[in-house]
């Protein structure tokens, strides 16, 4: 069997509406995911360390207050400067489409918005996780 | 209130009746009967569905006259046949200097009531200078750092002529410090200063986690503030009780009326607790609940909320104003209701939602615009959105009478079934230690995580049906929603802005009742002086919670807080 997924969580920047994350959360673990929620209010640096640290498969994250386009990009500056491109980056909140595709070319795997379902996140990690293994091999 | 013969009929006749309805019960048009909160609907509702509704007393006992107790049927005598519920569109203006000017044009076209949001930097105690206010600064509304932001929001307007509003809670004391400190200087009275602010803490760590200082020192800020604004603002509402955050974060109809109120009776108990008389300061609280499509689950709210409330404050808090007796309550339609798919439909939401809360008995409404998931409202959405509640107002009929679903056997028994099932939560709130035991353990933060899982599991499971999103789908759909972005300008204007005032204030004085601050908020003063005196000159948001953080910790959520469900 395939190792486990794991995934770390988080909100990052000053706004605390958490029922989205907790709802991913809460699906990817039903769906046989290891998922670590670190919680509110982290810095770009705090997500980084603490997904290095538990050795995660993917970093997640949710911006519903408009700071997307500074605080994805940090986070992606982290990884870089840590040498830890290979966590996979992906997210969702209230964000633009024109946003959304600047944000994939900048390296963000992937954004999800209002209304997808969590099975879609769910086949999405899947995926590109597995992808990520193989070529490994 | 029905009669003993009908009881006994009744039954008869239902059994008759059922004999027949079984024959069609083989097909059903859905695969569950429930409402929005996951309820079980009875396919009939007749008297026998209402509890002692045979007993001669029942109609005094639960129901009543409006304006009178029980209050089911409303606070006010006559409701909306004198005053139509007040429509009160929140708005998000942009800089101080916008803001201001937006708010003389409200003035100017006959308007009395200012309403005030705050960016996330302000809500969360932090100057615009402040590293973790990177990105944000008047993203989400108006950025204040010092008592000049508010003098240029306020400037030119007579505090003595307008109600305002301010949407803020953690550092709600400073804000209204600020407030007063521009009255002041306009030579206002502070008795004739009026508005309403939200400074509800404890739905932040419920809901809404715009939370800085730990549960206890809050509720003293709070309390101290009460004691102020009693003796010295009257006309002031001090605390707006908030379900609207709760039930946004994923709670039922249930939970939103039990927490809420629960969170109004810790207020109660702490303002007691601090020496105050329940007379003096409860008419001064009012509340704010969300309007949901579940449309007689929502009115059903909005009535068992009144008549629990009466209960308590009268044979509980031995509140003897009748004016304590009063749930008056502002409603918000729900914005999380709203589906980035075919936003058009979201007009029809929030048309059917706003008309609970008329048929509900609201004091205040606001609407919601259409394209509100993506974007802060275009106007021509907002105006939409106004035009939705003066039609409900003018064109349908439904405020010609007072509490027109009373008497309804559906309706009265949904509300006694909300009513008992809120005391249920009561009790379990209790045993768990009350509110602040609740909050630091993480239990209304579960519940909420819960709920909000179950209704996404139903969802992709097709038991609940949204239109547009799970069923109803326009394949290929582009969303064309023009989105109103906040130049990076704004936030370079306001850190510019920020150095100005700090070079040319008095820093000595700055530190000097900073100091203050410190000491009083380590002792036992009343904190809201000592604020006040940092507002007037020219301290910081980010420097007054900062001596407070130092003073009081940071408030973190636990791990049981944090659990998926």
């Amino acid at each position: 069997m395939a190792e486990k997924i794991r995934v770390l969580l988080a909100k990052p920047g000053l706004d605390g509406h958490d029922r989205g994350i907790k709802v991913i959360a809460a699906a990817f673990r039903d769906a046989g995911m290891e998922v670590i929620y670190t919680g509110l209010r982290q810095t770009p640096q705090m997500i980084v360390d603490a997904a290095i640290q538990e050795d995660v498969d993917a970093i997640g994250i949710s911006i519903l207050s408009g700071a997307h386009m500074t605080l994805f990009p940090a986070i992606l500056d982290e990884l870089k400067a840590k040498n830890s491109l290979d966590i996979l980056l992906f997210g969702g909140g209230i964000i633009p489409d024109d946003d959304k595709a600047t944000l994939e070319k900048m390296g963000v795997a992937k954004i999800f918005t209002p209304g997808a379902p969590t099975e879609e996140a769910i086949k999405f990690l899947r995926g590109a996780i597995e992808g990520r293994r193989t070529q490994e091999k | 209130m029905y009669s003993k013969k009908l009881q006994s009929d009744l039954s008869d006749r239902k059994k008759k009746w059922n004999a027949v309805a079984e024959k069609n019960r083989k097909s059903r048009s859905m695969p569950r009967f429930f409402t929005v909160s996951g309820v079980d609907i009875d396919e009939l509702y007749t008297p026998d569905s209402i509890k002692g509704a045979f007993d001669d007393n029942h109609y005094f006992d639960k129901i009543g006259l409006p304006g009178e107790y029980t209050f089911t049927r409303g606070v006010h005598h006559t409701m909306y046949r004198t005053r139509l519920w007040t429509m009160r569109q929140f708005a998000c203006m942009g800089t101080p200097k916008q803001t201001n000017e937006r708010f003389k044009y409200i003035l100017a076209q006959g308007g009395t009531g200012l309403s005030t949001a705050f960016d996330l930097p302000t809500l969360m105690g932090y100057d615009s200078d402040h590293p973790r206010s990177l990105g944000e600064v008047g993203k989400c509304c108006v950025a204040v750092d010092t008592l000049a932001d508010m003098e240029i929001i306020y400037g030119d307007i007579d505090l003595s002529k307008v109600s305002t509003s301010m949407t803020i809670n953690s550092p709600a004391s400073i804000l209204l410090a600020m407030y007063l400190a521009v009255a002041e200087k306009q030579g206002v009275p502070f008795d004739q200063v009026r508005g309403t602010l939200q400074n509800d803490i404890l739905k932040e760590y419920i809901a809404q986690k715009e939370f800085i200082f730990p549960p206890r020192p809050s509720i003293r800020l709070v309390t101290d503030m009460m004691k102020y604004c009693a003796r010295h603002v009257p006309q002031y509402n001090t605390i707006s009780i908030s379900g609207y955050h709760i039930r946004e974060a994923g709670a039922t109809a249930v939970q939103e009326l039990a927490f809420t109120l629960a969170d109004g009776f810790c207020y109660i108990e702490s303002a007691i607790a601090a020496g105050m008389d329940v007379d003096e300061f409860t008419p001064r609280l009012s509340y704010f609940f969300n309007a949901h499509s579940d449309f007689f689950e929502e009115i059903a709210k909005y009535r068992a909320a009144r008549r629990i409330f009466a209960r308590h404050m009268r044979d509980k808090y031995k509140a003897k104003d009748q004016k304590s007796w009063l749930l008056r309550f502002h409603t918000q339609t729900a914005g999380c209701s709203l589906t980035a798919q075919q936003p058009e439909n979201n007009i029809t939401r929030t048309a059917i939602q706003a008309l609970s809360a008329v048929l509900g008995g609201t004091q205040s409404l606001h609407t919601n615009s259409m394209d509100e998931t993506l974007a802060l409202p275009s106007e021509r959405a907002a105006l939409i959105a106004l035009r939705t509640q003066q039609v409900i107002a003018y064109e349908t009929g439904v405020a010609n009478t007072i509490d027109p679903l009373a008497g309804s056997y559906f309706v009265e028994a949904l509300t006694d079934k909300m009513e008992a099932e809120a005391e249920a939560y009561f009790a379990e709130i209790e045993r768990r230690g009350g509110v602040l035991q609740c909050i630091e353990e993480g239990f209304f933060q579960r519940e909420l995580a819960r709920s909000a899982y179950r209704h996404q599991q139903e969802l992709e499971r097709k038991e609940r049906i949204i239109v547009g999103v799970n069923e109803f789908v326009l394949e290929d759909e582009k969303v064309q929603i023009p989105i109103l972005k906040i130049d990076r300008q704004v936030e370079k204007d306001q850190l510019a802005f920020l150095q100005l005032v700090k070079a040319r204030r008095d820093n000595g004085a700055v530190q000097a009742s900073l100091a203050h601050l410190g000491e009083v908020a380590r002792g036992n003063g009343n904190t809201f002086e000592a604020i006040y005196d940092c507002a007037k000159c020219y301290a910081t948001v980010g420097e007054m919670c900062d001596v407070l953080r130092t003073s009081w910790g940071e408030w973190v959520e636990s791990a049981s807080a944090m659990a998926a469900s």
